[in-house]
């Protein structure tokens, strides 16, 4: 049968209650300035002319007629390119408190529709779980107060520094020492490491602003914070400046950026604190960067060597690649031997069943300066929805699995564990953090929770923005358009990172000084934890609660 | 908290002494338990070499001392002498005590030439053979101790009633060396074998304090899978171990002790001579750092005597005495108790960095800052 053109309605056809967030708008308090409409990131509402018909009927002359109204007001458009993101742009330049989206608390039909033009779905963005993670649910509950006078967390002084690198066994230390053999690099870090965001991933202003707000970490807090370059090179002036040994630099698969940062080796006044290789990510495992062609600008271009406006996807495994543990082997030793085997290298994978395979691989290998755990709940600029949403596991398990092996082979001291992976989801970055660290990883790595708490991140679980891959960032977090970026000032970064890494110091200590601990992390102190659910405390070898 | 009491000497005496000074420092306890161990073995009625392995411990019924005898003559000890307690069982809370035993054994013939570690081993696998055997059946056998020239008694109750039960001021056994440890039960639950001082191959331990970095202290060393390094009914028993460790298996000078549980800040690493060595012992032995407030009393094969505070020197502990009789406890009255004719204005309180070490000879003590140089050619 014929379809009836006369009605408008095709089967993506949607309306404003079929869209996960709802343009409210008030015409009486608008003044039509027009902030809204040039604010939106995705053009989503746009100034409309309409004309209403006023009937007009007058009974005692016996005529009848129309009169009309011309009126403006916004309108929201209604299909999938526009859909409003929730991030409120409108709302925050708006004069008069005229317009604010509404989550639509039905469930929306745009779900069914992130399939155009036979294109899934990709966003920036964690996993889209909310509420209530694994790791907010542990509580301290071993709290050393039978005994003794308890730490006082304002007063007393904390050991709150974590290592980054491989560490001897005793014995071995001392046969090294006492014949002048080679003792492996390692570095007193913060344990809360600022993860890898590449430069290209993130604006100028906000990798700016990031490497200020560390810098003054360091050298006025005395907080000994690192932050991890991503894939995608480090700017020369930073590579040859004295903060590079506050910066961790990522090689990936794409191995972009690296032409430069060898390059740059003889010219470094300073080490870098280490060397990451990123094989996998918690939020997309089995998947490569993906930087699209509209973020790569000539000074992108320029660091990651290559042609100005091209899609620069990473692939999903190492090029070199023979198998994985040879890669791992010749990687870890060519990138220490680079170095002059004066910088911790160490791989980074995504949390997995076979993480401990690849932990038992870093063992026997002299060269390697840690692991890092990505779990499922990690952030990214890019992927596929289905990837984050779906493939991966989680941090906690996998951790305390690793870590347990570890001790199984009284190991636990010579390779660090570092997790990420959601930590601070709901905001409780030190809780999430620190019952990481009594489960057994040495330290752990926050991105996204950086971003939505040094620069006012909009993104969270509910599908709120999440377009970090489209380079149309309302905050100027991840955009590589002057225009947005301009919007982010790196001073006031900087001066968030200060903030929120003096904050979480005093909450680690807060945490510690309960349980009777100053003298060093915790690492390891599970009997210092209690979950209120049976199976999440049998699994993790900790303590049920109620 | 606990209260600890050691007194050393040249002339031997009675460990009654040391359990007046208990008495003295009984607010600080609460009668859950009393470990003593005596060095420097002298019996009234028996000429001890101080060669020969002592072994001390309880049996709790006779079919248990029966497997002891057996046990001791299947491994080739022939015994030497056996001390018999003159004990009041009424005064004893637990009603389960067959015999306390400190007997004098002669190393097995095979093992006449062997290495002095072979022999160490040995003795500690015996002694962890008999505890293995006792937890087997029962808990009905109890072994504290295994070693030359060591004898130890762990007991619940307070510590003046179990020294009258066990008759110990009749001179019958003393000693050079005493360590005891009144007990204020804790975390843990009350088991003899969670009573300090704790031993292993000639080191003991005992300590006043909790240690809140127990768990990961534990993992690590039980990840040495080293025989003795096992049982952990008390988060202080570490404290032995690790000493143990670093004497033993590392084969560090006593000093470094101190800088393995506590070590300093980096500040201090910064401007310390062997500030680069230190950092790198304080790493490669980071999970054997203590935390919380700790007073460590220890003492060593050859007589020595040690005195360790956490880093933050929340628990308290006094040395005093003079030329060749010398006292740690917790309390002053405690020192007192033990060496009252002594100058009580040289007495002595050791703060964080401190570590108060006691010589054999015993002419004075040495107060060796952590802060000082680490007396270790390699590092030079």
């Amino acid at each position: 049968m014929v379809s009836a053109r006369s009605v408008s309605v095709g089967p993506s056809s949607l309306g404003y209650t079929d869209l996960p967030w709802i343009i409210q708008h008030r015409e009486d308090r608008c003044t039509l300035c027009g902030r809204c409409t040039a604010v939106c990131p995705k053009e989503a509402i746009y100034l409309a002319y309409r004309r209403q018909r006023m009937p007009k009927l007058d009974v005692l002359k016996k005529a009848r007629g129309n009169e009309y109204r011309t009126f403006v007001g916004i309108r929201q458009k209604t299909n999938m390119a526009n859909a409003c993101i929730g991030c409120s742009m409108c709302t925050m330049v708006c004069p008069n408190e005229a317009i604010m989206p509404v989550p639509n608390t039905n469930e929306h039909r745009t779900l069914f529709f992130h399939n155009q033009k036979g294109q899934p779905q990709t966003r920036g963005g964690r996993r889209n779980v909310s509420g209530p993670n694994l790791l907010d649910r542990i509580m301290f509950d071993r709290i050393s107060m039978l005994t003794d006078p308890a730490l006082d967390a304002g007063r007393h002084e904390f050991n709150l520094t974590t290592t980054l690198g491989r560490t001897l066994p005793p014995e071995e230390f001392l046969k090294r020492q006492s014949e002048g053999g080679w003792i492996p690099p390692t570095r007193e870090i913060f344990p809360f490491v600022i993860g890898s965001m590449s430069f290209g991933a993130l604006s100028p202003n906000m990798w700016l602003g990031l490497l200020q707000g560390v810098a003054y970490c360091n050298e006025v807090l005395g907080i000994p914070v690192v932050m991890c370059t991503g894939e995608g090179g480090c700017p020369p002036w930073v590579l040859k400046s004295p903060y590079l040994k506050y910066i961790v630099l990522q090689i990936a698969s794409g191995y972009f950026g690296w032409d430069e940062i060898i390059r740059a080796i003889p010219e470094m006044q300073c080490d870098p604190a280490a060397i990451e290789i990123k094989y996998g990510q918690g939020a997309k495992p089995g998947d490569g960067g993906l930087l699209m062609w509209f973020k790569v600008s000539k000074l992108i271009a320029r660091l990651r060597g290559v042609p100005e406006g091209v899609d620069l996807p990473s692939p999903p495994v190492h090029q070199t690649l023979y198998s994985i543990e040879e890669s791992v082997m010749k990687m870890i030793q060519t990138m220490s031997t680079a170095f002059g085997h004066k910088v911790p290298v160490y791989p980074k994978i995504s949390a997995s069943t076979s993480a401990k395979s690849v932990l038992n691989n870093l063992v026997r290998n002299p060269y390697a300066g840690g692991l890092l755990i990505d779990g499922i709940d990690g952030g990214t600029g890019a992927a596929y929805n289905i990837s984050m949403d779906a493939t991966g596991h989680p941090i906690a398990s996998n951790v305390r699995e690793c870590y347990l092996d570890l001790v199984a082979q009284g190991k636990q001291n010579e390779i660090p564990i570092f997790a990420a992976g959601g930590i601070g989801k709901n905001g409780n970055v030190t809780q999430n953090g620190m019952a990481l660290i009594m489960l057994g990883a040495s330290g752990v790595h926050i991105g996204k929770y950086i971003m939505q708490s040094v620069a006012g991140c909009l993104g969270n679980e509910k599908s709120r923005c999440n377009v970090c891959n489209l380079g149309i960032c309302p905050k100027g977090i991840t955009s590589q358009n002057p225009k947005l970026y301009r919007r982010l000032d790196p001073d006031l970064v900087a001066e968030r990172v200060g903030e929120v890494f003096m904050s979480i110091a005093t909450e680690a200590k807060k945490i510690m000084a309960p349980l009777g601990r100053s003298q060093s992390l915790p690492v390891g102190m599970s009997d210092a934890l209690g979950i209120s659910d049976k199976d999440a405390a049998d699994r993790l070898g900790i303590r049920y609660v109620c | 908290m606990c209260r600890l009491a050691l007194k050393t000497a040249i002339e031997p005496f009675s460990p009654y002494e040391v359990l007046t000074a208990m008495e003295a420092m009984q607010e600080g306890y609460d009668g859950s338990g009393l470990g003593l161990l005596l060095r420097g073995l002298h019996f009234e009625h028996y000429k001890y070499d101080s060669k020969h392995p002592v072994l001390s411990g309880i049996a709790h019924s006779e079919a248990a001392w029966q497997r002891l005898n057996s046990i001791m003559a299947q491994r080739g000890y022939e015994l030497k002498y056996d001390h018999e307690f003159e004990t009041h069982p009424e005064m004893v809370e637990a009603k389960d005590r067959y015999r306390y035993f400190v007997r004098v054994y002669k190393m097995p013939p095979a093992f006449e030439g062997k290495s002095t570690e072979e022999i160490e081993n040995e003795l500690m696998l015996t002694r962890l053979f008999l505890r293995a055997n006792g937890e087997e059946n029962g808990s009905d056998l109890t072994a504290f101790s295994f070693w030359p020239d060591v004898a130890m008694i762990k007991e619940v109750g307070w510590p003046m009633e179990i020294g009258n039960a066990l008759t110990l001021h009749d001179n019958r056994i003393t000693s050079r060396v005493c360590m005891a440890q009144g007990r204020q039960n804790t975390n843990y639950g009350i088991n003899l074998y969670a009573c300090h001082p704790f031993f292993i191959q000639g080191i003991a331990t005992m300590t006043n304090g909790e240690n809140t970095a127990f768990v990961p202290i534990r993992d690590w060393l039980l990840g040495k899978h080293f025989p003795g390094y096992m049982g952990y009914q008390s988060d202080s028993e570490v404290f032995a171990h690790i000493l143990h460790y670093t004497l033993k298996q590392l084969k560090l000078p006593l000093q470094a002790y101190k800088h393995i549980i506590t070590p300093l800040k980096n500040a201090e690493l910064d401007k310390h001579p062997q500030g680069v060595f230190l950092k790198g012992l304080r790493d490669a032995c980071r999970r054997l750092i203590i935390d919380g407030p700790n007073a460590v009393i220890g003492t060593l094969p050859d007589e020595t005597c040690l005195l360790v505070m956490d880093h933050k020197k929340m628990r308290p502990a006094t040395v005093g005495g003079r030329d060749g009789v010398w006292a740690f406890a917790s309390e002053m009255c405690g020192v007192a108790a033990m060496v009252p004719d002594r100058d009580p204005s040289l007495d002595f309180q050791p703060m964080r960095e401190h570590t108060i070490i006691v010589p054999p000879e015993r002419k004075e003590l040495t107060i060796w800052s952590q802060l000082d140089p680490y007396p270790l050619a390699q590092v030079a």
